[in-house]
């Protein structure tokens, strides 16, 4: 049976950790690959690397990244950040990425989808929805797709970008809410419901975790295949496996090969 | 030891020959894992790995475009009997025929076609992505020690098409998604795993470790 995936996310600027990730045994905090290495180890299912870096000239520090991850981590893994030509895609898979996640550049162009999974495949093409709800409270339920880390608009409408990707050969969405990322109460589950009930591909929910009942949610109310989260996981607060105990328990089929 | 990945412009390989270096360090092994295209390195090669990712059709062209690659292939695996393992688009390559858009001759070394996942359960979604235990149909070196089953450790899928067998000894492993996918097929000499060994942890790199170990 298919079991759900719990996927932390490692924000990565120049080739560092930002927000550091808080783990006892952890050399060097600020180390992605050792990051990595320590999720690995923990039994996380995939994980995320976004990079935000902002200078041109330090964009190929994530490709050192990958490739040193690659080396130690035997997990997919999926980048996402300033991805904007199939050159920077084919750089990162050959990095050792397994999949790369697509955002402004498919808002800007939604072609490119297209070029990317004819050339690379489906299945390492991740659009990448960053939604905000725009709807008054007592109207139709309406979502935003914004950029720029949800602070511009751009007036799509969020469902109907999600099937478009998905018809331009997207093989998974990573849909994040923007209004409840960093707030910690939860994905926006009427939002996520949506956008998994309507696609035909995986669907990784995404923006608001602050308690392990929000991962639950995301699979059992949003129909989510696949939970992603960064600073539960960061902090220490909670660790995969505790993530994942606590999912068992709610019922959601998970991966648990640590002790087999 | 010699293990040659054959680079034919299909995806990520240098996940695979890291995953191969591991593995065979682990199991003692001094092996030098060459991510070639060059067919004579698949002719001095002791264990030749096909991967693949991508849409069928291109990655037939993709090997086809090598020079003397599919020739190679044949004379060292067929005529030689070297160890061979396809992965992903690398397995279904071995099939008689790929119906992904099109129809594409295999290399027809798993008599098959190639046919698109149709889960009886229509909420699931395609692609089969992500963790999923395997069936061991049939007792194989390659699986050796690894646990299987609904208990057993996990493999990562990535794939919306699937090599159905035209003889079903040849099926080794199977996964369920709501239908009965072929995991992993085997002949003689030759192995090919549809999930992705060099990303599926433990099982993957014990998967490695006994491809090359094993002496068929």
């Amino acid at each position: 049976m298919l079991k759900a995936r719990v996927i932390p996310c490692l924000d990565v600027k120049d080739g560092r950790v930002v927000k550091g990730v808080n783990f006892v045994d952890l050399k060097d905090a600020g180390d992605p690959v050792e990051s990595a290495k320590a999720y690995d180890a923990a039994g996380a299912d995939e994980l995320c690397f976004l990079d935000i870096t902002a200078s041109h000239e330090n964009r190929g520090t994530i490709l050192d990244v990958v490739r040193r991850t690659a080396e130690e981590c035997f997990m997919p893994v999926t980048v996402g950040g300033g991805i904007r030509t199939t050159d920077n895609i084919r750089d990162l898979l050959k990095a050792g990425a397994d999949k790369v996640s697509i955002n402004t550049a498919a808002v800007l162009r939604r072609e490119f989808i297209k070029e990317a999974s004819e050339k690379f495949g489906a299945q390492c093409i991740v659009a990448s929805v960053d939604a905000k709800r725009v709807s008054k409270e007592g109207e139709p339920l309406k979502w935003e797709i914004f950029t720029h880390g949800g602070r511009t608009p751009t007036g799509i409408d969020a469902i109907e970008y999600a099937q478009e990707v998905v018809d331009l050969g997207a093989g998974e969405i990573l849909l994040t809410s923007m209004d409840r990322d960093g707030t910690k109460i939860g994905f926006d589950i009427d939002l996520t419901r949506k956008i998994a009930d309507m696609l035909t591909v995986p669907v990784i929910a995404s923006g608001g975790v602050g308690t392990l009942d929000h991962l639950v949610e995301g699979v059992r109310d949003g129909h989510a295949t696949a939970v992603l989260a960064a600073s539960i996981f960061h902090f220490g607060e909670y660790s995969i496996q505790e993530a994942k105990d606590y999912m068992v328990k709610a019922g959601i089929p998970m991966r648990m090969d640590l002790n087999k | 030891m010699r293990i040659a990945i054959i680079d034919y412009g299909s995806g990520n390989l240098c996940s695979a020959a890291k995953a191969f270096e591991r593995a065979a360090r682990e199991s003692g092994f001094q092996a030098e894992v060459l991510v070639t295209s060059h067919p004579e390195d698949v002719r001095t090669a002791g264990h030749i790995v096909l991967p693949g990712v991508g849409a069928y059709a291109d990655c037939r062209a993709g090997l086809d475009a090598v020079d003397g690659m599919v020739e190679a292939l044949n004379e060292a695996v067929i005529k030689g009997g070297k160890p061979f393992l396809g992965i992903c688009v690398g397995l279904q390559l071995l099939a008689s025929r790929g119906l992904e858009y099109q129809i594409t001759e295999g290399l027809g070394w798993i008599p098959g076609d190639v046919v698109s996942l149709e889960p009886a359960d229509p909420s699931l979604k395609i692609p089969h992505m992500g963790w999923n235990t395997v069936e061991l149909v049939k007792d194989h070196p390659v699986w050796a020690g690894i646990p299987t089953g609904p208990d057993g450790l996990h493999a990562y899928f990535v794939h919306s098409y699937h090599l159905k067998a035209a003889n079903p000894a040849h099926v080794l492993a199977t996964a369920d998604y709501a239908e009965t996918v072929t995991a992993c097929v085997g002949r003689d000499n030759i192995i090919g795993t549809q999930f992705h060994p060099e990303k599926s942890q433990k099982l993957g790199l014990s998967l490695i470790s006994n491809f090359l170990k094993w002496r068929p």
